[in-house]
């Protein structure tokens, strides 16, 4: 089986790792909708979507019923339904644009999995990290290929050639470039403490999530806990970036209608939000790798403690499954609090967003930028 | 391999900055900027800088091509009206022209580009720390130069947007403008965190 998979050509086991992420993040964002709708109606006191069901399989007792009342097979018939359903081009279009939006969207969402590690395994005491690559920018490269994504919304907006997509093109430009900036600031204190004086400089994320599973009361904090004006203001402007509810000016369905997406129905709609799915699921392992400790599962408790606790230190197999679920897991908490705030806090205003983005985040995160320099600089070689 | 991919990704930057020069359509004429961009990030890659690349995909295939589109759409610029030449404007492009002209000259002629020890130059773009050190060593001047030229074009929107708030059309344009001044401290207040 290894011989088989070494022999191969890098390109080709390139191809094969890549399509595999890629047909475990499609679903996963897939079902996200799903999630959504079963999460908002519990929220609301609703059971939700439990009626679709596939005759034969729904007799199964109890697991047919059950899986009925989760909803999992409306998310199939949505699936089906967007793949059959006419895909609807208005004559007012520009139709090289329309067209391009949706595949703009979707591509850089995926793209950004290759400098994300999801998982780790043991080599003897080394702890390997498991992604698609190991860049060495690994966050400002992440940053620059979702910075592309706002070329989606803002031509679907263009391109759909009316005026409630207009808006909402015009929108998400303005918020997603007001926003850019507070996240990149906010991450930097994150790197000052990982980087330190001296050694070469680097911008992974593995070696963010290996600086918090060291040994020692300081080793093993989690980064939320040192440093949660960081967390709180890279949350918020993920939530801003990704275009979630209470940001979600670009679709905004009270006063757009459907923001960019007004004029898109189908495939090329469910493309759309496949990719904010995406976004969102991404957005959400980059924090649990910054903050939340990455594959360690609890704080003070690394991953090579845990694998020797429970016993399976010795088969790095069991050891990477147990690590990806651990950030799986994490992530699919995150996914859950951005449905969970969609439902709580009521959309702000345009206004509100540019002044929150503009007046509020950034003088804030520069400010905490300031005093990470000033503490790290006095603390950093007492720890 | 590697020559294909330059010849590539040469060609494409080359084609679509001519698109950006030539296409009428406002909208048409910064995406041919964004890609290429990215085209020349593309090349900034096979140099090995992957910093430079990265850097240029975030800043400006990222966020300023976007606040580009954003002035385009709002302002709602469908076609472009032919551009006429005459007085300060004419005197303007001309000496510009003639600087350009003087200053590839001046470098294909006396130039030392061919001295550079070329094994120097990839460490410089492609590491974090190599890069802002060659910052703030090397290249201290030039980089406080650029500052003092964007604070300078900074204050300059700021003057020249304020004096059309009177009629709509002023306002559109000093929003605009007020949006590029915004972006222009942005980038230089991320520029000064990068480093």
């Amino acid at each position: 089986m290894i011989e088989f998979w070494t022999s191969l050509s890098p390109l080709l086991q390139g191809v094969i790792k890549g399509l595999a992420v890629i047909a475990v993040i499609f679903p996963l964002a897939g079902a996200g909708s799903m999630a959504e709708r079963k999460v908002s109606a519990w929220i609301q006191g609703r059971p939700g979507p439990n009626r679709a069901a596939i005759p034969w399989l729904v007799k199964i007792p109890v697991i047919g019923r059950v899986l009925q009342r989760l909803g999992l097979f409306q998310l199939l018939a949505d699936g089906l339904k967007f793949f059959f359903k006419e895909d609807p081009v208005p004559g007012h279009v520009n139709k090289f644009y329309f067209f391009l939006a949706p595949a703009v969207a979707l591509i850089p969402a995926l793209t950004t999995v290759v400098a994300v590690p999801f998982g780790a395994w043991l080599d003897g005491d080394a702890v390997v990290p498991i992604g698609l690559a190991n860049v060495d920018l690994g966050l400002l490269a992440v940053f620059a290929v979702s910075s592309l994504g706002v070329y989606a919304l803002i031509l679907a907006g263009w391109a759909s050639n009316s005026k409630y997509p207009f808006l909402g093109g015009v929108r998400a430009s303005a918020q997603f470039i007001s926003y850019e900036l507070s996240m990149t600031l906010s991450v930097l204190p994150v790197f000052l403490w990982v980087n330190e004086p001296g050694l070469r400089g680097s911008l992974s994320l593995a070696r963010v999530v290996e600086f918090q599973s060291q040994p020692g009361f300081w080793g093993g904090t989690w980064f939320l806990f040192t440093m949660p004006v960081c967390a709180l203001v890279f949350l918020v402007a993920l939530f801003a970036e990704t275009n979630r509810q209470p940001f979600d000016m670009p679709e905004s369905e009270a006063d757009l209608v459907g923001g960019f997406h007004t004029e898109y129905g189908a495939f090329k709609w469910a493309i759309f939000f496949v990719a904010e799915y995406a976004h969102m699921i991404v957005g959400s392992g980059i924090f649990t790798l910054l903050f939340l400790g990455g594959w360690n599962p609890l704080p003070w408790v690394s991953l090579a403690d845990f694998a020797a606790l429970i016993g399976i230190a010795g088969s790095p197999l069991l050891v990477g499954v147990v690590s990806i679920a651990i950030f799986l897991l994490k992530v699919l908490f995150l996914i859950f609090f951005f449905m969970w705030v969609r439902w709580t806090v009521p959309r702000f205003r345009y206004d509100q967003v540019m002044v929150l983005g503009w007046q509020k985040l950034l003088p804030l995160s520069i400010a905490n930028l300031f005093i990470y320099l000033i503490a790290i600089a006095l603390l950093q070689p007492r720890l | 391999m590697l020559d294909t991919l330059f010849i590539t990704f040469a060609t494409f930057a080359l084609l679509f900055a001519l698109g950006a020069v030539l296409s009428p359509n406002a909208i048409n004429a910064a995406l041919c900027f964004l890609l290429c961009l990215v085209s020349v990030a593309g090349l900034f890659v096979l140099l090995e800088a992957y910093l430079l690349a990265v850097l240029l995909v975030l800043v400006y295939a990222g966020a300023v091509v976007a606040l580009f589109l954003f002035i385009i759409m709002l302002l709602d610029l469908k076609e472009v009206s032919a551009w006429k030449l005459r007085g300060v404007s004419a005197l303007a492009s001309v000496a510009g022209a003639g600087l350009l002209v003087a200053g590839v000259l001046a470098v294909a002629t006396r130039g030392q580009l061919d001295s550079l020890p070329l094994a120097a130059m990839p460490a410089l773009g492609a590491d974090l720390k190599a890069y802002a050190h060659a910052l703030f060593t090397t290249y201290l001047l030039p980089v406080q130069l650029m500052g003092f030229l964007l604070l300078i074009a900074m204050l300059g929107v700021i003057v020249l947007s304020k004096k059309f708030t009177a009629d709509a059309a002023g306002v559109a344009a000093g929003d605009g403008s007020a949006a590029q001044a915004n972006l222009g401290a942005a980038a230089s207040t991320l520029e000064e965190a990068r480093k």
